[in-house]
């Protein structure tokens, strides 16, 4: 270990706050982009499962409409 | 030879290959970066000019480097997909742009930190720091050209377009310290003869610079294999796994109306 104790090596010789920032900031970013990442497939999944619902519903209303067209005499 | 490729102009093939690769890449990453880091942060000795500051360069090197690296790489690949018609490498280009952009986004921000008690200043209009803005710049607009096309293979094709023009500021941004007269200090580990740098601060730097690479490649992993799957959106393989998933949810939610009865 080149520091002697650990509030030395916090401190970074007087460069703490820039050193441990710049450590910060790595890990923050990285764990957003690791986060977006890794959630992508399940976003895709539901956005897919949603649109083949609306497209069956749109499909069910068709059909039925088109069963009450065919009807003779409904008015 | 290169029968090998021919499969992975499947999509299906390369998706699993993608979650194939990603363990080996996140365990490489994870262990290569804790290790490197705290190697760096703790162990390798003080510069004799920079003191402790200099501790930055196990972060801002590794992120400049693969910044360059995935633009170039994203280059290549809107190249394949432009010359040959191959929409893998076009989703590729995508895929690869975030990641780019958050490794120069990291690379300036570190930058500007080591900066400040180094020079005296945040940021300097030097060729160096604006180049790698530029390229900053450059992944912003090939994620926004690409979303601004409905349909995706224009997206791709204007987008691949831009990062094939673009790729002139990789080699001006790694010469640029040698053209102009800059700040910034020049090439360290990447000179022909010995390097200008103590092995005991090199091996931790060679080690971070391994595991940024394992990150954007992991990263980059999951990202084609999502954007395939949008991609293949109407192919059956893709519609089994959405209906298995609305199985799954429509069975816990009969278990769940079950319990409520009980």
């Amino acid at each position: 270990m080149h520091f002697n104790s650990i509030s030395e090596a916090l401190a970074m010789g007087g460069y703490g706050p820039y050193v441990w920032s710049t450590v910060g900031i790595v890990i923050a970013v990285l764990l957003f982009l690791i986060i977006h990442s890794m959630t992508a497939k399940k976003r895709t999944l539901t956005m897919l499962r949603l649109e083949q619902e609306r497209a069956d519903k749109i499909a069910l209303a068709k059909q039925s409409n088109d069963d009450y067209q065919s009807k003779p005499n409904h008015n | 030879m290169w029968k090998w490729l021919h499969p992975y102009a499947k999509a299906e093939t390369t998706y699993k290959l993608c979650y194939r690769l990603l363990p080996y890449f996140s365990w490489l990453a994870v262990i290569t970066l804790v290790s490197g880091s705290i190697w760096g942060l703790f162990y390798a000795p003080s510069d004799y000019q920079q003191g402790d500051s200099f501790r930055i360069i196990y972060f801002h090197v590794p992120t400049a480097i693969w910044s360059m690296g995935a633009y170039t790489s994203m280059a290549i690949c809107g190249l394949i997909g432009i010359v040959w018609q191959i929409r893998n490498a076009e989703l590729a280009v995508y895929a690869i742009a975030p990641v780019g952009a958050a490794f120069t986004f990291l690379a300036l921000i570190s930058g500007a930190i080591w900066g400040k008690p180094m020079w005296g200043a945040w940021w300097v209009w030097d060729a160096r720091l604006t180049s790698e803005l530029i390229l900053l710049f450059l992944y912003l607009g090939v994620i926004a050209l690409y979303n601004s096309f409905e349909d995706k293979r224009t997206a791709a094709r204007a987008s691949s377009i831009l990062a094939i023009v673009g790729v002139i500021n990789v080699p001006i941004i790694h010469y640029s310290v040698e053209w102009w007269n800059t700040l910034h200090q020049g090439a360290s580990i990447t000179k022909l003869d010995k390097p200008s740098i103590s092995p005991d601060m090199l091996w931790p730097l060679l080690l971070n610079i391994s595991g940024f690479l394992f990150v954007l490649a992991a990263l980059v992993c999951l990202r084609l294999a999502n954007q395939i799957l949008i991609n293949d959106a109407r192919r059956p393989w893709v519609k089994a796994m959405v209906s298995e998933k609305t199985n799954k949810a429509e069975q816990s939610k009969n278990k769940a109306t079950l319990a409520d009865k009980e």
